[in-house]
């Protein structure tokens, strides 16, 4: 076990790894000088705004653009039809279905896109939606996978030649027959159906695109809200049949992702296709209604799980099905060889031989998306569901949460530990982090303070989540996004006056890694974090990659930098050797310097062996000091963390109020800790909103309730709980510098903490289960349910 | 119609439709892009700015409303070259991430250390109530807000002596 403060290597002047550095980028955004993709303005830009269906479910007998095109201002207006022109009307999405761009046939969710105008100013676009007349035949409704996957259900997608049912997907992992023999047995089964309800990452700022195709040239310039800029790149040249070495994606300043900019919208290619026709730039940027009700959902599982438990308190196996709503089209970004994304790491912090999972994802009248809202592909739908089981499982057999935990947990020898679904979990010691935590709120005397308080009539509540992720893809070997595989990369040029710029394909969207990757570069050549440019998001000067979601751009773009700096350092020496007259093997590395053995004070700094890279090289080496690196990970990186959470329920009004949250997270090696800790504490909110009020949910005829910010609620200041965070420090053994991700760890683990809390409240009611969002009148209800027996 | 509107100290008379949203005139007529849009409901506050030294979501005002007062936005924090204590404040303490409600924030944290130099964890909080971030979970942002308002206390008493 090591702390941050072991790391330290270089000076606070150079600012490596383990330093608090303040954020570089910080200096535009307090000016209010950032560059979001709304502040772009091109000369002669137009402005499009898209028209949506009101219903679920219709088909299109007819689109009347006659009067919007009349409108003083309106330049165009496109309907599907137009887009089959040009063989635009369908796209592929990120898991190899397809989607309509523009509807032809009929509208497949509320919200769907039908046809776009492209006006002179913003206002007028508008107006002219207003004046599109779209005659519609109401079809029946599907909203809900297990209804989409019954006989005679109305078939959402007959646009599929063939497709007579609703199934997108069957997909298994684990062994069946091993799992039924635990389950066999077994002294005790305990098993939970709940929903993890459909949610929306909602990032403050909406998705948008400004196309810029120049009709001299061709050269398609495509600023876009996109967390993986070179991968749309490829998508670009596939759907709109473009030349790839036209189009030039720039992802300018992003504010917030949150796995809602990975896919590609039909409003991106529209613009583009309208650009292209009409040889001007166009600009569309979505209200946060349309971004609400049509761009990438996430969650949306209804699952059901069983836990199959010896009486002395040993986990022997699991099971479980899931049934996934994944809207009416397939368009998840999900490694492709995994139908339910990791789902499979529901074994979660521990150890037992057998577990076997059936997912099933169907096709429904809402709308696409199923991305990884600050998480990598539903590892937290899986955490949900096992640290939900094992407080269960626990109270069945009379034992403590916490000790039934401790029993079972993966033990620190044990890794690289091999998962009963196929993982290979790199390191951990989830008994060190939960006792921390235990010990933070004095678990013993917090135990007879919950006996006291419910003597007195309160309903105190404990609740305990001990996660583990699996972050930052691939290996290229199982991981790839429709074909690409899962790599990526950094480009590190030192200039002659030794500072340097990195350039890489991973995107930041507030994660600060203008920040942190300098500081990377910064620990392995003592170059000053201050000297250090870091250049991401436009796709003609940065090289492939992959993009940043799944908490990947530390365990992978990360990486790239690391080893791009070593490589760098190696020709460094060289050079130094060359500039002391000596042997490359006679010299010694300190942060920012070489130094012959022996005799410290004869060195050459990297600055000066940067200057000779450009002006005194040895006889026959190549000049210049720079140098790309395509990074595959070894292995995924498995942070972890336990969370503890009090509440007090008052089961009168249904209300739950968090007395008290503690979060222990090892992501290994701490880069930044106060970028860390600010990751951890956005995402304890991110986990709390979802346990206690965001949801998007849907009426019977698909009508989404949930289209805006007075009906999906987000979390402010004043209802976002208090947070204590401590830390525990396990390196990634394969990674470089022995760093995991951690953007999601507290999105991922803490909704089970909360909802803990809330059932261990409502123990002496009976209460076993509440879904979430846990909201007021569930637990009221609950409450009255469980008192009427 | 015509109005004028002083935008960070500066009057600026001009022909605008009667519909059109204090919002789209700052980021459109006046190329302040600072102010930023999230919502259209008036929920998330990015687009708040001071009017006449008062908090206000620029998208639920017309910028007719705003003829003959004046407006602060992000861009007018920095004075005589120099930052804002509260905008040093958001770096110290990192009380941004995205960055995209952070303008509105600094605003809100200004207006409430004008009445409050002081706050409490809870003031802060309720003053920065009709402020969604999605980022930082909060906690650094009560920290620079209340860190703003200590360095404005220290300089105005090192001021005084």
């Amino acid at each position: 076990m090591t702390t941050t403060h072991d790391q330290l290597s270089t000076s606070a002047e150079i600012g490596g790894i383990g330093h608090r550095v303040r954020r570089v980028e910080d200096a535009r955004f307090i000016q209010g000088a950032g560059n979001y993709l709304d502040d772009i303005k091109l000369p002669g830009m137009l402005h499009m705004a898209i028209l949506r269906s009101p219903v679920a479910h219709a088909k299109i007998l007819s689109i009347d653009t006659a009067d919007a095109l009349a409108l003083p201002g309106v330049v165009a207006v496109i309907t599907g039809a137009d887009l089959e022109g040009y063989n635009l009307a369908w796209m592929p999405t990120l898991s190899g279905d397809t989607q309509a761009v523009l509807a032809t046939d009929k509208v497949r969710f509320q919200g769907q896109e039908v046809a776009a105008v492209i006006a002179e100013d913003p206002y007028t676009a508008e107006d002219a939606l207003a004046l599109i007349f779209v005659d519609y035949d109401d079809l029946p409704a599907v909203t809900n996978p297990r209804q989409a996957m019954e006989e005679g259900a109305p078939v959402i997608r007959d646009d599929k030649e063939g497709k007579t049912d609703n199934i997108v997907y069957h997909w298994e992992a684990g062994d069946k027959e091993l799992t039924d023999r635990a389950f066999a047995e077994a002294d005790v089964v305990v098993s939970l159906d709940t929903h993890y309800p459909r949610s929306h990452p909602a990032p403050l700022e909406t998705c948008g695109a400004v196309a810029d195709v120049n009709p001299a040239t061709g050269k398609a310039t495509i600023y876009l809200t996109s967390q993986a800029p070179h991968a749309h790149r490829t998508l670009f040249a596939l759907v709109a049949g473009l030349p790839e070495q036209n189009i030039r994606i720039i992802s300018p300043d992003i504010g917030g992702g949150f796995g809602n900019k990975v896919p590609i919208y039909p409003g991106y290619v529209v613009a583009t296709a309208a650009s292209l026709v009409i040889g001007k730039p166009v600009k569309w940027v979505e209200s946060r209604t349309e971004n609400l009700i049509s761009t990438g959902f996430a969650r949306d599982f209804h699952m059901h799980g069983e836990l199959a438990v010896s009486r002395e308190g040993r986990i022997l196996g699991m099971r479980t099905h899931i049934w996934s709503d994944q809207g009416a089209f397939y368009a998840d970004a999900q490694p492709s060889k995994f139908r339910a994304g990791l789902f499979h790491i529901c074994t979660g912090s521990y150890d037992f031989p057998a577990a076997h999972v059936v997912a099933d994802g169907a096709y429904t009248n809402k709308a696409p998306g199923g991305v990884a809202y600050r998480c990598s592909f539903r590892v937290t739908e899986a955490s949900y569901l096992i640290e939900r089981l094992v407080q269960n499982a626990a109270y069945e057999l009379g034992i403590d949460p916490a000790e039934f935990r401790m029993k079972n947990f993966i033990r620190p020898e044990q890794f690289p530990y091999h998962s009963p679904t196929g993982f290979v979990y790199d390191s951990g010691d989830y008994h060190t982090a939960l006792q921390k935590a235990l010990d933070a709120v004095d678990y013993p005397n917090l135990l007879k303070e919950q006996e006291e308080a419910r003597q007195e009539g309160r309903y105190m509540g404990i609740g305990i989540a001990s996660f583990t992720e699996v972050v930052g893809a691939g290996n290229s070997r199982d991981y790839d996004i429709v074909g690409l595989k899962m790599f990526d990369s950094a480009e590190l040029r030192i200039h002659p006056t030794g500072k340097a710029i990195l350039k890489l394909g991973v995107r930041t969207q507030g994660q600060g890694h203008e920040t942190t990757f300098a500081q990377i570069v910064a620990n392995e050549l003592g170059i000053p974090v201050t000297d250090i440019a870091v250049v991401e998001g436009d796709t003609d000067n940065t090289p492939y990659g992959l993009g940043t979601y799944a908490s990947r751009s530390t365990p992978v773009g990360g990486a790239a930098t690391a080893v791009i700096s070593r490589k760098l350092r190696e020709k460094a020496r060289k050079l130094a050797a060359h500039l002391l007259e000596a042997s490359d093997e006679d010299l010694e590395w300190e942060p920012g310097r070489f130094y012959i053995k022996g005799a410290p004070d004869k060195g050459v700094t990297i600055q000066d062996v940067a200057f000779a890279a450009y002006t005194n090289m040895p006889e026959g080496m190549e000049p210049g000091l720079e140098g790309v690196h395509y990074y595959d990970p070894p292995n995924m990186t498995y942070p972890f963390g336990s969370y503890v959470v009090v509440v007090e329920v008052d089961p009168e009004t249904g209300v739950w109020k968090v007395l008290r949250m503690i979060a222990v997270d090892d992501c290994g090696v701490r880069i930044n800790p106060m970028i860390v800790e600010g990751q951890i504490t956005g995402g304890l909110t991110e986990g709390f909103a979802k346990a206690s009020m965001q949801w998007i949910t849907f009426d019977d005829d698909g009508n989404c309730i949930g289209s805006n910010l007075m009906d999906y609620l987000i979390p402010t200041a004043w209802e976002t709980p208090r947070f204590e965070l401590d830390e525990t420090v396990t390196p990634s053994p394969h990674h470089p510098i022995g760093a995991k991700g951690v953007g999601e760890s507290a999105t991922v683990g803490s909704p089970a903490a909360y909802v803990n809390a809330v059932i261990d409240a409502l123990r002496p009611f009976g209460i076993t289960n509440i879904d979430m969002p846990v909201l007021p009148h569930r637990v009221w209800s609950a409450v009255r349910e469980a008192q009427a027996g | 119609m015509e109005i004028t509107v002083t935008i960070n100290g500066q009057a600026r008379t001009s022909e605008v439709q009667p519909r059109k949203l204090l919002v789209d005139y700052i980021r459109t007529d006046a190329e302040l892009t600072g102010t930023h849009i999230g919502c259209d409901t008036t929920s998330c506050g990015a687009c708040t700015v001071l009017l006449d030294g008062v908090p206000v979501k620029s998208c639920t005002v017309f910028a007719v409303q705003a003829n003959g007062k004046s407006v602060t936005t992000v861009e007018g924090l920095k004075q005589n070259g120099r930052l804002h204590p509260i905008q040093d404040a958001f770096k110290e303490y990192h009380g941004l991430q995205c960055g995209f409600c952070t303008p509105a924030m600094m605003l809100v944290g200004t207006a409430l250390l004008e009445k409050n130099p002081d706050p409490s964890e809870d003031d802060v909080r309720w003053a920065i109530s009709g402020n969604i971030c999605r980022c930082t979970g909060y906690v650094n942002i009560v920290k620079s807000i209340q860190g703003a308002g200590k360095a404005i206390q220290a300089l105005a008493s090192g001021q005084a002596s």
